[in-house]
């Protein structure tokens, strides 16, 4: 397991305390999981991802992820429609693991992009990560 | 492993360590509502010579006894058990380890399951199967849920009322604290599963059948499947008669979607109704979602073969509430029985086996037709069928009980308007002599 000074968190997006991220590109947002979760995880065997025009609320679950040692619950940091779905990760989910910010999970069309004021950055981030 | 009770000085030593008084302090914590305040009514224990004595006046006391011929399956079915299967099933590496799945420990119970698991799977016709069930009751309602889990958004199910009474009340028990609903599709002339409604329903997850169902009749699951996928659901198919698959198209292989059901006649004893073997299994896209232990093939760390749980991710003891079942175990002692029969009897011996059935059990429906008797049904059955008796049944089949033989089973108990309908059964173990004292008692 990595410790917390060697954890990649990149700057420029968001984060929620159930270790989501989200990134805006343009009108949509890309949601996937933090180093630190795909880290606490182990590699990840199956990912389970919702259907392309499913709508969900900030910290819905959205889907799951299946490592070797858990099942653990996806929970969406803003809500939104979704309009695509890493279709790669059915056949090589270890992608999650590789890099877990090019290895998205969903691509969604906020309802609010106000909601990401509600999430953490980086240093915030990395304070609850401490606490725990 | 050895099974001994605790003594008085054990129970006093682990009430010293967590620093109880006494039973009733120890059980504080559970609601008084929830405990037995009187005392257990529980007879003088008996020695061992008064104790058998005792079981042989019980015995003598049956109208039944094991020197009948019985004619009565719905559900249990007195089939013979090769010599072979008890007694190697008898070993006690086999019979008295419990829950053995720790790898290091249980590499021949674990190889017994994942055969079991093989024979299974190209029983029913499935990709996978699993560990198996508790028994084929519990996992229809196990297989439901299931349907209900892969159709997240869908809230209801349909089961065919030719679906064995015992199985729907075990479904409706499970159901009960949901708010899921169940639907119920009558049975046609034929006693075949009424479908023709199927498009009038929205919304359903599953749909179960049984086959052959509860009246003997082999459902048509090829259609089925084929009109159930049409209304966007999952076929279920059930069944409480596995021998038939020996004869008749398995269900997986007609379309079902999962398919499940009661393997006691596997070389299980009928018993007083139990133990019973649940066998399960589905397509492979739907293994994340099956309930019930599985067992895999994996290579140890020098490349040998062996034999581990697999996808255990999904279950209660890492999953919590969130598993796909509440299962976490499975009929070790029963699975074990049905992989050894089915690898006894192989493909030809189980072939013979339930064509010989079909064979008995039509000669037995011919005659009673011939007898008088009106054959209920027109679909073809396997080796169980539903007659009509012209005259009040109930006097014969007192005189035959008699003469030490049990005909059929009275279908008005089950299901209202089947007045004087019996429900006959004759598997291998009833003699010809048997089957012609049946026709010839009903011709009088």
């Amino acid at each position: 397991m990595k410790e917390i000074n060697e954890l990649n968190l990149p700057e420029d997006i968001h984060y929620s305390e159930d270790h989501e991220w989200a990134k805006v590109t343009g009108d949509t947002v890309l949601v996937g999981i933090s180093d630190y979760a795909q880290d606490q995880l182990g590699d990840i065997v199956f990912v389970e991802l919702p259907e392309v025009g499913d709508s969900f609320e900030a910290g819905d679950e959205f889907g799951t992820l299946e490592s070797v040692k858990a099942v653990s619950e996806l929970y969406i940091p803003i809500g939104g429609e979704v309009i695509a779905v890493n279709e790669e990760l059915e056949d090589a989910p270890e992608l999650v693991n590789q890099d877990p910010y090019s290895g998205w999970i969903i691509e969604i069309k906020p309802d609010d992009i106000g909601e990401l004021e509600k999430l953490l950055d980086r240093d915030a981030y990395l304070e609850v990560l401490r606490g725990e | 492993m050895r099974y001994l009770p605790h003594t008085e000085a054990d129970i006093k030593v682990m009430f010293d360590a967590i620093g109880v008084k006494d039973f009733e302090e120890l059980f504080r914590t559970v609601p008084e509502a929830c405990r037995y305040d009187r005392v257990m009514e529980l007879p003088e224990s008996k020695t061992e010579w008064s104790l058998d004595q005792y079981m042989g006046e019980v015995r003598s006391m049956m109208t039944v006894t094991p020197a009948h011929s019985v004619l009565i399956g719905a559900g249990r079915y007195r089939h013979h058990i090769p010599a072979t299967i008890p007694n190697v099933m008898g070993r006690s590496e086999f019979l008295t380890a419990y829950t053995p799945y720790q790898p290091e420990m249980a590499q021949g119970t674990l190889q017994g399951l994942f055969e079991y698991q093989t024979l299974t799977a190209r029983l029913l016709g499935v990709d996978v199967a699993n560990a198996s069930m508790y028994d084929g009751a519990t996992g229809l309602a196990e297989a439901l849920l299931m349907g209900l889990r892969v159709e997240k958004k869908k809230t209801r199910i349909a089961l065919s009322t030719a679906i064995h009474p015992h199985f729907r009340d075990v479904v409706a028990t499970y159901f009960q604290p949901t708010d899921y609903e169940i639907v119920e599709l009558p049975s046609l002339e034929d006693g075949r599963t009424d479908l023709s409604r199927l498009g009038a329903e929205e919304g359903l997850a599953a749909v179960a059948l049984q086959s052959p169902n509860f009246f003997g009749v082999v459902e048509d699951i090829e259609a089925a499947a084929a009109a159930v996928h049409e209304v966007g659901a999952l076929c279920v198919a059930c069944f409480s008669e596995p021998l038939a698959f020996g004869l008749f198209k398995s269900p997986g292989s007609c379309g079902a979607d999962i398919v499940c059901g009661e393997g006691q006649s596997l070389g299980i004893p009928v018993s007083f109704g139990g133990p019973g073997l649940g066998m399960f299994g589905c397509r492979e896209t739907f293994v994340r979602n099956m309930p019930g232990r599985l067992v895999g093939e994996t290579k140890d760390l020098d490349g040998k073969r062996g034999y581990v749980l697999t996808l255990s991710t999904r279950e209660q003891h890492i999953r919590r509430e969130k598993a796909t079942s509440n299962i976490c175990s499975n009929q070790g002692i029963c699975t074990l029985t049905a992989a050894m029969y089915m690898a006894s009897l192989g493909g030809t011996g189980l072939r013979k086996l339930a064509r010989l059935n079909y064979d008995k059990s039509e000669y037995l429906k011919k005659g009673l037709q011939e007898a008088g008797a009106r054959c209920c049904f027109s679909a073809p059955t396997f080796n169980e069928f539903v007659v009509e008796f012209k005259h009040d049944f109930s006097k014969t089949r007192k005189k035959l009980v008699e003469q030490g033989i049990v005909a059929g089973l009275d279908l008005a108990r089950f299901y209202p308007g089947f007045e004087n309908r019996y429900l006959f059964c004759v598997t291998e173990t009833v003699p010809k002599e048997v089957l012609d004292s049946v026709i010839s008692e009903v011709k009088k």
